[in-house]
């Protein structure tokens, strides 16, 4: 057994079913201290198809997320796994030529439907991106400008303060908050993002490979905020490293690309379950392949 | 033994590549060479000929053909700050508006943008003379009918800067990266309060850069303002946008055309002048870039 499985084998043991779970608690694992996860769902896609022009991007994808729980979107390049993540608070709208079909529900309601406000659909359904991407402004700043722009009626210095508590990084820039953010850490800017994200109160933060640009122990980080993070709001989470999505998520959507019958590489999704299933036991055979590192 | 290898004699061209770089480098120094001393020699003459001239008389006195040893330009000069003055607030918001249109809210795949979007390309290399025909038939005559004032010779001006303002501007902004617009966006501020908030203040810079130099092209014109009826011999200073006027080049065309020495002298000092006053707008534009530039 390589290291590789080894490390995948205990994170699943211990995010596993309930019997497992107790066998492994003294597993050091930072699952381990996750209660159990509701059931509900705080947003659903059903039969998804996303076009950029006439170009057929994504196909078919099914999925429901559960509230207070971590989903994780996996899959190769040019999946299709961020191109869904973006429909999911209609950035992809920001794109000429996108266009969805099907439905996107959130607590029931489709986010497409006529009488929905799109700039409503950010606020409460935040995002956090690859590449860190705070604003040249002051840390200060970087916070307040979604509850300014947004209309919140609240004292902003508290906000500041309660967000960036939230995200973990207020004790080391409490002293600083007038400085310009990029003078943080790329790791530090990260949080500053989730920070932003989380100070406009969404109840649903999407996150987009939050941790390809930072180092190991940035990126572990950030993963126990996600987990201090799920007490309050539901996150998910697109990522190429699959330990993380084994070692964070409760549920994991894997995603491929098919070539379809005009030569053309159109995402779709092959398998939607508990994470411990998809790495353990995956009902579908392109799963296993890619858990295994047989491909992408 | 690596050692040997790597000698001199390994690593050696040979005298035939030591002969073509040589060459080619004192192509490149001579080619060099002929542009600066062709404009060394421009502004030494300018120097030579006008510094004597460059006095309090030459900035605080008016035009005078019985005493042109001790007249001057403060009317001209009052008339450049005046018509350039109008031409910045004409041209300013109207073309970061476009702009801001084209870049951010434009639709490239309609044929209309797109054909605004070549014609603008194309202004900026129409003569400038085209443009001061244009305002003598619309502007100084009917429709507008404001005759040959002040005010008609902004407006000539202003249109033939529109077109470098509104590709600096779009230059500017193309500059912020996509990630601020979205981080912006995913925090729920509209299109709106993402230009205002976000790009506009990122792109100050490479604006005032570009709008800085597009006034001093403006400063230096003369065809247009001499169709439009700047006039080329006055007296007084331009009392408001509907008075009569002069501005410098018109007023160093002017005195071109006289023959007396003393007359020749006025002239190179007026060029000398307006050469101060280029170099330090053109000064205070590469400062601006350098101070205020921001690095992603």
């Amino acid at each position: 057994m390589s290291s590789f499985e080894q490390t995948v084998s205990v994170t699943r043991s211990a995010s596993g079913p309930e019997e497992n779970r107790e066998v492994h608690v003294e597993v050091q694992d930072r699952r381990a201290v996750r209660a159990g996860v509701s059931a509900e769902p705080v947003m659903a896609v059903h039969n998804l198809h996303v076009y950029y022009g006439d170009f057929l991007a994504v196909r078919e994808v099914d999925l429901t997320f559960g509230a207070g729980a971590i989903t994780a979107l996996i899959g190769p390049s040019g999946c299709g796994k961020s191109t869904v993540l973006r429909c999911l608070n209609r950035m992809n709208d920001l794109v000429t030529g996108a266009r969805v079909e099907g439905s996107v529900t959130y607590h029931g309601v489709d986010i497409y439907g006529p009488q929905v406000d799109q700039i409503e659909v950010r606020r409460r359904i935040g995002m956090v991106f690859q590449k860190p991407n705070p604003f040249p402004k002051s840390i200060y700043d970087n916070i307040a400008y979604g509850p300014k722009v947004t209309g919140m009626k609240a004292n902003l210095d508290d906000v500041v303060e309660q967000a960036l508590r939230s995200a973990a990084l207020w004790d080391e820039v409490k002293d600083k908050l007038k400085q310009n953010a990029y003078g943080l850490s790329g790791g530090q800017q990260q949080r500053l993002c989730i920070a932003r994200a989380i100070a406009t109160r969404p109840d649903v933060i999407l996150m987009d490979e939050p941790c390809s640009a930072l180092d190991p122990i940035a990126t572990s980080k950030i993963e126990d905020l996600m987990l201090e993070l799920i007490k309050n709001f539901s996150i998910i989470i697109v990522t190429h490293n699959m330990q993380q999505a084994a070692r964070v998520s409760d549920k994991t959507a894997f995603f491929t690309a098919e070539v379809d019958d005009k030569g053309k590489r159109v995402g779709r999704l092959v398998e939607f379950d508990d994470t411990s299933k998809i790495f353990r036991n995956p009902a579908d055979e392109r799963t296993e392949g890619y858990i295994a590192g047989r491909f992408g | 033994m690596t050692a040997d290898v790597l000698s001199t004699r390994a690593l050696d061209g040979g005298p035939r590549r030591d002969a073509a770089s040589t060459v080619f480098l004192a192509a490149l120094w001579t080619c060099l060479a002929v542009a600066s001393l062709f404009l060394i020699f421009i502004l030494l003459t300018i120097i030579v000929n006008g510094a004597a001239r460059l006095d309090l008389n030459l900035i605080t006195g008016v035009p005078s053909t019985i005493r042109p040893e001790t007249s001057g330009v403060l009317p001209a000069i009052m008339g450049t700050l005046l018509v350039i003055g109008m031409t910045a607030v004409i041209a300013l918001p109207l073309g970061i508006a476009a702009a801001i249109y084209l870049e951010e809210y434009a639709d490239r795949t309609r044929w209309y943008n797109r054909m605004i979007e070549l014609n603008i390309q194309n202004l900026a290399a129409v003569p400038s003379i085209i443009f001061g025909i244009l305002v003598l038939a619309f502007v100084v005559r009917s429709p507008l009918n404001l005759g040959a004032v002040a005010l008609s010779g902004s407006i000539a001006l202003a249109l033939l800067i529109l077109p470098v303002i509104i590709i600096s501007t779009r230059e500017a902004l193309r500059a912020v990266p996509g990630e601020i617009r979205d981080g912006s966006l995913a925090v729920g501020a509209t299109q709106l309060q993402t230009v205002w908030h976000q790009l506009l203040p990122a792109a100050v810079p490479g604006i005032a850069t570009g709008s800085i130099l597009a006034i001093s092209r403006a400063i230096g014109e003369a065809a247009p303002l001499v169709l439009i009826g700047a006039t080329s011999f006055v007296t007084f200073n331009p009392d408001g946008p509907l008075s009569r006027y002069t501005v410098m080049p018109v007023q160093i065309f002017n005195f071109a055309t006289e023959s007396r020495e003393e007359f020749v002298a006025l002239t190179y000092a007026t060029i000398l002048l307006l050469i101060i006053i280029l170099l330090a707008m053109n000064g205070l534009a590469i400062f601006l870039r350098n101070r205020f530039q921001q690095r992603w």
